[in-house]
């Protein structure tokens, strides 16, 4: 898991452990894997969108 | 040669039309019908005497000449997450609701068309899963076994429909809920094209995934049903093309479902193919994908909606249900961002994975109805959360927006319903029940 999401997921747990909602737990570690495996999905989709190589500006 | 099925509304309309079948005498067979099976737990408002007022005036208006159509005097059932005036709308839920003043505009075009509401059917709380069992007013029972699920949310439809308590019924779809129940079942069910149908009236889950569409004991039956709800004349079905190319699109949507539920795919290729049509495996890249982009857009639209109703009624709400739509609240915006524009690119491979075919035919549900209070299920050999399976096959389409049908599809080894999903072009959603009119009448029982 990045750092980021587990970052994220620890506040999550602390808030909602602060809510009086500690049976949220296991949900919010399995939205997390599901929110890395969405990133993942992004970050190669955002690849494949991408040209290969910048194109150079054409000479006047 | 066979005589009418009394169980189709296509049937049942030429009786009542010609005054040999009386809409009151309907209306009291579905009222007996829901009285004696009590433990189905199908309706949570039973309109008996409504039922039976408009059941009186049907009849009178069709033996004065003014037969309205085919749903002139039929026993309707609707979802209890859809306005009906002078009803309250529970969502299956203990939270406080509000009589409706006026109807879904849906609904009106279907008392338009003289059709009976008998009831409104339970469900899953909020719509918000897929078994039917968290319900403020008990689990609908399946009623080829009462141990099992029904399948939901929209599972008292499905169960009223199988059992002989409504001809028709209206459900509603975010996820596969329409498709789902139906599958368990043993009926058809329908989501049309994404925005297709009025959603006004109706209480929302995830208003970009939500679906409202028929559920009914044969493809005519829902093609008039739909038709009406649309608005335009129930003219039933349709010219479906002579020689249909379907695709079957393999992983992801084959690869995890029981030996049963395989099998029926199997027989219904066979089936097509001995009668002339194609069947052709295509690829729908990155289907998985789904889950995880679906996650990401139901849960905070879900949460949107319920955030005060969970300020001010947090503990009236199932503890299953309540802890989903918490979950949603911890979703970032830019994750949500990120499904959205990922559900585009599933929109677009949907799309290709139907050019040059007619229509998509994968499984509806994995396996069958699961039983009341599992967490998991076996699926080929391998366990997972009951939701999860549930959900699979089906909520792709209601990112992409593509109509899809279940069709009954025979029954497993262990005597409950496997069933198939048709998925047409997007906006061509009578094209695509007329493709289920020909499947269909290839009696699969496959």
């Amino acid at each position: 898991m990045t750092s980021r999401i587990e970052a994220w997921l620890a506040a999550a747990i602390a808030d909602a452990d602060r809510r009086g909602l500690p049976d949220l737990k296991p949900l919010l570690e399995g939205l997390a894997r599901s929110t890395e495996n969405l990133r993942a999905a992004d970050e190669r989709h955002r690849l494949r969108a991408q040209p290969e190589s910048p194109r150079k500006p054409e000479d006047a | 040669m066979t005589g009418p099925d009394l169980r189709r509304i296509a049937d049942v309309a030429a009786l009542t039309r010609t005054g040999a079948l009386s809409p009151i005498d309907l209306v009291q067979s579905c009222l007996a019908r829901i009285h004696d099976r009590r433990r189905v737990n199908a309706f949570i408002t039973v309109l008996e005497n409504s039922a039976l007022d408009e059941a009186r005036r049907a009849e009178n208006e069709i033996r004065a000449g003014r037969w309205r159509g085919p749903l002139h005097g039929i026993p309707i059932a609707i979802k209890d997450l859809i306005d009906l005036a002078g009803t309250r709308t529970s969502s299956g839920s203990a939270l406080p609701s509000i009589e409706a003043t006026t109807d879904a505009p849906l609904i009106r075009r279907l008392r338009d068309a003289g059709a009976i509401i008998i009831g409104k059917t339970n469900l899953h709380e909020f719509a918000f899963g897929t078994t039917s069992e968290e319900s403020a007013f008990g689990p609908v029972r399946n009623p080829l076994d009462l141990s099992r699920s029904a399948g939901g949310s929209s599972g008292g439809s499905g169960a009223a429909l199988a059992d002989g308590m409504c001809f028709g019924a209206v459900g509603t779809d975010t996820g596969g809920s329409i498709r789902i129940p139906s599958a368990a079942c043993g009926i058809v069910g329908m989501k049309p094209t994404f925005g297709e149908l009025p959603m006004e009236g109706i209480v929302p889950l995830s208003p970009s995934l939500d679906h409202v569409g028929p559920m009914a004991r044969g493809v005519v039956d829902a093609a008039m049903l739909f038709q009406v709800m649309k608005g335009h004349q129930p003219t039933g079905v349709l010219n479906a093309p002579r020689r249909l190319v379907l695709g079957v699109p393999g992983p992801y949507f084959c690869d995890r479902v029981d030996d049963d539920v395989a099998a029926a795919l199997a027989r219904a290729r066979v089936s097509l193919e001995s009668s002339g049509h194609e069947t052709v495996n295509v690829e729908i890249e990155h289907a998985g994908w789904t889950p995880d982009v679906y996650l990401h857009i139901v849960l905070p639209e879900a949460a949107a909606y319920h955030a005060p109703l969970l300020e001010r009624h947090a503990s009236s709400y199932s503890p299953g249900v309540r802890l989903r739509l918490e979950m949603g609240r911890y979703v970032l915006a830019e994750d949500y961002l990120r499904a959205l524009d990922l559900r585009n690119a599933l929109r677009i491979r949907v799309d290709q994975a139907l050019d040059g075919c007619d229509a998509l035919l994968l499984p509806t549900l994995p396996i069958g109805a699961p039983p009341l209070g599992a967490g998991t299920v076996d699926v080929g050999g391998r366990s997972e959360p009951v939701r999860g399976a549930m959900l699979r096959l089906t909520q792709l389409f209601n990112l992409t927006g593509h109509p899809s049908i279940a069709l009954p599809a025979g029954a497993g080894r262990d005597g409950l319903p496997r069933s198939l999903q048709l998925v047409g072009q997007r906006n061509a959603t009578e094209r695509l029940l007329a493709i289920a009119a020909a499947v269909e009448a290839l009696s699969f029982e496959f």
